[in-house]
């Protein structure tokens, strides 16, 4: 027994619109992270002289601003997916469960 | 808590040592402290506070669903903070700005690792786990399949991932708590299981999560306070820390390069051999070679931390997919009503931890900056251990009263994240195995809650009685364990069972049994197993890498994947036809669970 719903919500156009949109959009994300990650992991691996570098007169290494900008960037890109998917991915779901489930 | 700190001691070691992972010294080297009363005080405050929320949520934990999920019914700022607190533990808090203090920049790649598995859980699972999901992981990963089998599976990979971590987190907490409050090994030990079975048994998820919720606050409020006293005595400028903790860091290695000096040449003068002379010549030569200057300014960049490339990408690989999946952090994505509170959650989670991870770089430098050079810190520093490091700082910035209050904060972390490891476990045993697999989903409500008070009773006496025994155990690889199992073995279950249409029953257990087996397997021959706990000669063992996450969750994978496409029995095609209804829940909540159970 198969709930009629789901049939309805499948073939309804905005599902198929919300699947392409969220998980290209989730998917590239995940890839931007990963190689922001790796990337980082890498130059440890590599280069470790290029992190150690300062850069100005003072102490402070190059890796200090690329490490927290890591941190940084980890917060924004979550809260840039959160953000499109609690609004735009949301609203979308939203008017499908309405139209399948009248 | 204990989980950081146990890897943080082996990561120091191996930095130290340049040899085997966790081979270093554990906790165990701690020496009992004077007794700390402001501390105790401050801790009986705690304790206090939490008993009466327990009182409250008793009153409004009536089924098992409000045991297993607090009724769904907290927001997703509240779990935001609970998640970061299962997160921010008394190890990650000792451990880290140990690590800071000692290599500087390392601590920061370290605490880096754990901070990157965030958003790929959001973008690829925090809806999906809590559109599926109901009270467990496994009603997620076996959503279309056989609940015998998975079920089974799901909560072996939880038992195990759960006493592994509950040894650590019980050793450490007797560790810590010996260092901090000058009680007992046992004392703390019994404390902790008595308070954690008191939280679970009466409050369930809803205690379990305000306990931690409550102590995320006082933690990051602690932090927050500590770096901005460390800031302060610096004008508010990194570089003015960095360069003092630079020069401090030289200092340091001008003495230890005279030392080394004088002892090469006090060992030339009393050569009797020509063997000892030209030792002992080529020994000056080394010391005379040191560059105090340059070893100083090397905590501004990466040190030792990441050994080999595969250590590093193996070891980076089971924190970030360890994460997604450590059943005490998946349970939280259920006690938030809809996949939006699901997703803040992960936004605050996110945001917290990183936050936190800046204050704790900031503290490990205020550590080389004020600690090490006070005499009477040093001294305490010697007899604490490295771990004291952020309590030493709290000393010294914020005197007697703060130092209470930082130790009580320790004390209460893993206290928390105990009880939420418990949780977890009890519900494997009561919604997996006896509800679903034995009863057949037919157990009622009184039933269920039973079993997973029975359970819970029985975890806390396990608990404490592994605890002691394992006093004088080096543990410190346990916690790498549960991350690289929950890496191998439940990640690709859930994840295949939930993003891939082809995965069947059979391919989920095989493969997750698979993974699980091997990086155990591999754990137990890596050194620090192989050499530091069974005594095995150094070198002896067959597996050299510091964590088994890339080979072990390789063979999870594949495991899955192959026996999933071998599979070509009735049930397997019923479980590819049903795929397309638990992608339509998954994607849209449809049919998902609400605040159930009231």
């Amino acid at each position: 027994m198969r709930d009629p719903v789901i049939d309805k919500i499948q073939n309804h156009p905005k599902y198929q619109e919300l699947r392409s949109k969220r998980s290209g959009f989730g998917w590239l994300l995940t890839v931007l992270m990963l190689v922001v990650y790796y990337g980082y992991v890498a130059l440890m691996a590599f280069d470790k002289a290029f992190l150690a570098q300062p850069i100005g007169p003072g102490v402070t290494s190059l890796g200090i601003p690329l490490g927290f900008g890591v941190i940084v960037f980890t917060i924004v890109i979550t809260g840039i997916y959160v953000n499109r998917a609690n609004g735009e991915y949301d609203a979308l779901t939203a008017e499908i469960l309405k139209d399948a489930t009248k | 808590m204990k989980k950081f700190s146990t890897l943080l001691i082996s990561l120091l070691a191996l930095t130290a040592c340049g040899a085997a992972l966790a081979a270093g010294p554990d906790l165990g080297a701690t020496t009992k402290q004077a007794t700390n009363w402001t501390a105790i005080a401050m801790f009986a405050g705690f304790v206090a506070v939490t008993l009466w929320i327990t009182k409250w949520a008793a009153a409004r934990t009536k089924s098992a669903a409000s045991f297993y999920n607090a009724g769904g019914g907290i927001t997703g700022f509240q779990n935001g903070l609970a998640i970061a607190g299962d997160y921010m533990s008394a190890a990650s808090f000792l451990g880290i700005s140990a690590m800071v203090m000692g290599s500087g920049y390392d601590g920061l790649i370290y605490s880096i690792g754990f901070l990157v598995g965030w958003p790929v859980i959001t973008f690829l699972m925090a809806e999906r786990l809590r559109n599926l999901g109901k009270f467990t992981f496994a009603d997620v990963a076996g959503y279309r399949f056989q609940a015998g089998p998975i079920r089974t599976f799901a909560a072996s990979g939880t038992l195990i991932v759960v006493a592994f971590y509950l040894i650590a987190q019980m050793v450490g907490a007797g560790q810590l708590i010996k260092l901090l409050f000058g009680l007992d090994y046992g004392y703390a030990v019994a404390i902790v299981g008595v308070l954690m079975m008191v939280y679970v048994l009466f409050g369930g998820m809803t205690a379990t999560t305000w306990v931690q919720i409550i102590k995320a606050v006082m933690l990051l409020f602690g932090v927050t306070f500590m770096a901005f006293m460390v800031m302060k005595q610096y004008g508010f400028s990194p570089e003015a820390l960095f360069a003092d903790a630079v020069h401090v860091k030289t200092v340091g290695f001008e003495a230890a390069k005279a030392a080394a000096i004088a002892a090469a040449t006090a060992a030339s003068d009393a050569a009797s051999s020509p063997e000892a002379a030209a030792s002992a010549a080529s020994a000056l030569a080394a010391a005379n070679k040191l560059d105090p200057a340059k070893q100083g300014l090397s905590i501004m960049g990466p040190g030792g931390f990441l050994k080999d490339p595969i250590s590093a990408i193996s070891f980076g690989m089971a924190l970030m997919f360890g994460t997604a999946g450590l059943p005490h952090i998946l349970m939280r994505f259920f006690t938030v009503p809809d996949a939006k509170e699901a997703r803040k959650s992960v936004l605050w989670a996110t945001t917290w931890i990183g936050y936190f991870y800046v204050l704790i770089f900031i503290i490990g430098f205020g550590a080389i900056t004020l600690v090490t050079t006070n005499p009477d810190m040093a001294a305490a520093l010697k007899g604490g251990g490295a771990n004291m490091a952020a309590v030493l700082v709290v000393k010294t910035v914020g005197g007697d009263v703060f130092f209470g209050f930082i130790s009580a904060v320790a004390f209460a972390t893993i206290l928390a994240v105990v009880a939420g490891l418990t949780l977890s476990g009890a519900s494997a045993v009561s919604h997996d195995l006896y509800a679903t697999v034995f009863k057949g989903n037919k157990a009622d409500s009184a039933s269920e809650l039973r079993v997973s008070r029975i359970t819970t009773v029985a975890l806390g006496i396990i608990a404490v009685v592994l605890g002691i025994a394992f006093e004088k155990q080096n543990v410190a690889f346990m916690v790498a364990l549960a991350f690289a199992i929950a890496a191998s073995a439940n990640f690709p279950v859930l994840f295949l069972s939930v993003l891939w249409k082809d995965c069947t029953t059979k391919g989920a257990v095989i493969g997750g049994f698979l993974g699980l087996i091997s990086s155990v397997g591999l754990t137990i021959v890596s050194p620090a197993v192989w050499e530091a706990t069974l005594g095995y000669p150094k070198g002896s063992a067959w597996f050299q890498y510091s964590s088994p996450a890339l080979f072990s969750m390789t063979i999870g994978f594949v495991g899955v994947w192959l026996f999933s496409i071998l599979d070509n029995s009735e049930n397997a095609k019923s479980e590819r036809a049903a795929f397309d209804a638990q992608r339509v829940r998954s994607e849209t909540g449809y049919g998902a669970s609400t605040s159930s159970g009231h």
